[in-house]
């Protein structure tokens, strides 16, 4: 019963995708596939927006997001869920309890990563710190050097995950703090240039770790007017090895995800859903038996 | 009807999987994306609402006991150059802070420079809460005290020339005239000396340059008193009974 529902909705929200996926599941049980599922800036919204809200009434809400994930789980166990930072404040939750809600729930969601925003230090250092223990999944930051800070060894550089025997490789890269939080909260949290650090931490997921899949979770913004400012779409275009950047940080609804090409002309995806946990992300990855998705050649239907 | 809908969506799979086989083999792999609305179609899992509950139930206790009264309408908007609400803003900050600031140094604070568009909402008539606070300024911003030389405070004055607005302000005494040109300007009243030194508390979002007001970055000295302009607000419907809040002559302008 509840699986026809949400069929029912799958159809309805995105007709084409939803045949797509369901007739390869149907058709192609040798073919692995891989369910990444994905939310950026939640903002300490655990409840709905208010049904006086300007633009989003009755949205959102992490009772309804549990249910979603709790169906697509049964329908593909072969999933992830991720976040791309600013987990935190925007509610009084946040003021009140300092994320401690918001890494449990999201634990008890059973996310598997995410990474960090700028608004996750606006507790300062410690602050992120002391509610660390309430998260059981992994913060993964590749950029941000805590060495010098009490969160030195709290986070990972990158993480794999093995699904159906499908190697994910996940990395993080935020955005720059300085100008944008106050320098107490941050300390001596150094900022490494993105690109470089994206490049080096492709090099060892598919060269050392031999992963099959490529996952950017990223706080850098989706893109800006001033076209070099480092964003999503410049590091899509810079890069290599990346299938795809789950963005955050500019509140970017993307209805479906952006095609870009990376350095050697390989399809690269970029996605973001807004904020406020409105929308689930949804990338489903089709493999064939020797876990490739030949990227050039790779039919992306979006 | 939804049986018949899950049939015909069955019968448009099956050809739709037919098309993608002989699709699939010239590709060997496919990727689709979308994005799934969480809107009330989807139930709440009732495990993770009963999980929310106790720490809503809690937040909204604390949130919406009364702290005090408010006997009339409050906007930002009511007023030219000066408004209740900000007055209300200035001095509180002023009442709340020069305690804290004096303790630590022992220097008094002459003045409170804030900006209207950091009001983030009006105060209904009726019972005041903290959830008000959280309305009127829902961001962490801590007041910060600056001391600033006599120029920086007449650039303070060319600026509000300029921006012509009720930016809220507590121990400065301004009078314009109807070009907005300063006629006086007065800290606890006795004119701005260039030649002396200011301290006005302000929020950091402002000190760093927030709204354009470069004369509060790179003072002779930054004090951070730890308080954020919010608690302030709190702290301050705690105290009274009923919230004083009128227009008057601090900032006007004579045609």
């Amino acid at each position: 019963m509840k699986r026809r529902n949400f069929i029912q909705q799958t159809a309805a929200t995105g007709a084409f995708i939803g045949l797509g996926g369901l007739s390869l599941s149907f058709s192609e049980k040798a073919k692995k596939h891989i369910t990444i599922l994905h939310t950026n800036d939640v903002h300490s919204h655990i409840e709905p927006l208010g049904p006086n809200d300007p633009r989003n009434p009755n949205m959102g809400g992490v009772a309804r997001r549990a249910t979603l994930v709790e169906q697509i789980r049964a329908e593909n166990p072969n999933t992830l869920l991720l976040d791309a930072g600013d987990i935190f404040q925007g509610t009084p939750y946040f003021n009140f309890y300092g994320g401690e809600l918001e890494f449990k729930l999201m634990s008890k969601l059973k996310y598997d990563a995410a990474t960090l925003g700028n608004h996750d230090f606006d507790n300062g250092l410690s602050g992120l710190l002391s509610q660390m223990p309430h998260a059981e999944f992994d913060f993964i930051s590749s950029n941000y050097d805590f060495s010098n800070t009490i969160l030195n060894g709290q986070t990972s550089p990158f993480k794999t995950f093995m699904k159906d025997g499908v190697k994910i490789g996940v990395f993080g890269v935020g955005v720059e703090l300085k100008g944008l939080v106050n320098e107490s909260l941050y300390k001596e949290t150094k900022y490494l240039d993105p690109v470089e650090i994206a490049t080096e931490m492709t090099r060892i997921l598919k060269q050392e770790q031999k992963c099959d899949l490529v996952i950017c979770l990223s706080h850098l913004g989706y893109e800006y007017k001033n076209e070099s400012k480092i964003s999503d779409v410049l590091l899509a275009t810079q890069t290599k090895d990346i299938d795809l950047i789950i963005g955050g940080h500019t509140h970017t609804f993307l209805d479906k995800p952006t095609i870009l090409k990376n350095l050697e002309g390989k399809k690269v995806l970029v996605n973001q859903v807004g904020c406020y946990g409105l929308y689930l992300g949804r990338i489903d990855f089709y493999l064939d038996h020797e876990n490739k998705i030949d990227s050039s050649g790779v039919s992306i239907g979006i | 009807m939804t049986f018949r809908f899950f049939s015909i969506l069955l019968l448009l799979l099956s050809l739709v999987a037919c098309k993608n086989n002989a699709h699939i083999t010239s590709s060997p792999s496919r990727i689709t994306g979308k994005r799934i609305s969480i809107d009330k179609t989807i139930p709440a899992n009732s495990e993770i609402e009963a999980f929310i509950k106790p720490y809503a139930i809690h937040l909204n206790n604390t949130l919406d006991s009364t702290l005090a009264f408010n006997p009339s309408n409050l906007s930002k908007s009511d007023g030219k150059l000066n408004t209740a609400l900000g007055n209300m803003m200035a001095d509180l900050v002023m009442e709340q802070a020069n305690p804290i600031f004096s303790s630590r140094t022992g220097n008094k604070i002459d003045m409170v420079l804030l900006n209207k568009g950091g009001i983030r909402s009006g105060i209904g008539k009726g019972a005041v809460t903290s959830r008000t606070g959280f309305q009127l300024m829902p961001f962490e911003n801590e007041i910060v005290v600056v001391q600033i030389s006599g120029e920086k405070m007449l650039e303070m004055i060319s600026y509000l020339e300029e921006a012509k607005t009720a930016h809220p302000i507590s121990g400065l005494e301004l009078k314009v005239d109807k070009d907005f040109k300063t006629i006086s300007a007065n800290i606890q009243g006795e004119s701005i000396k260039p030649e002396k030194t200011y301290f006005v508390a302000t929020s950091d979002y402002l000190q760093q340059g927030g709204d354009n007001m470069v004369f509060l970055k790179n003072p002779i000295n930054l004090y951070k008193i730890d308080y954020k302009l919010r608690n302030a607000i709190i702290d301050h419907f705690k105290k009274v009974d009923t919230l004083k809040a009128s227009i008057d002559n601090r900032y006007i302008q004579i045609p």
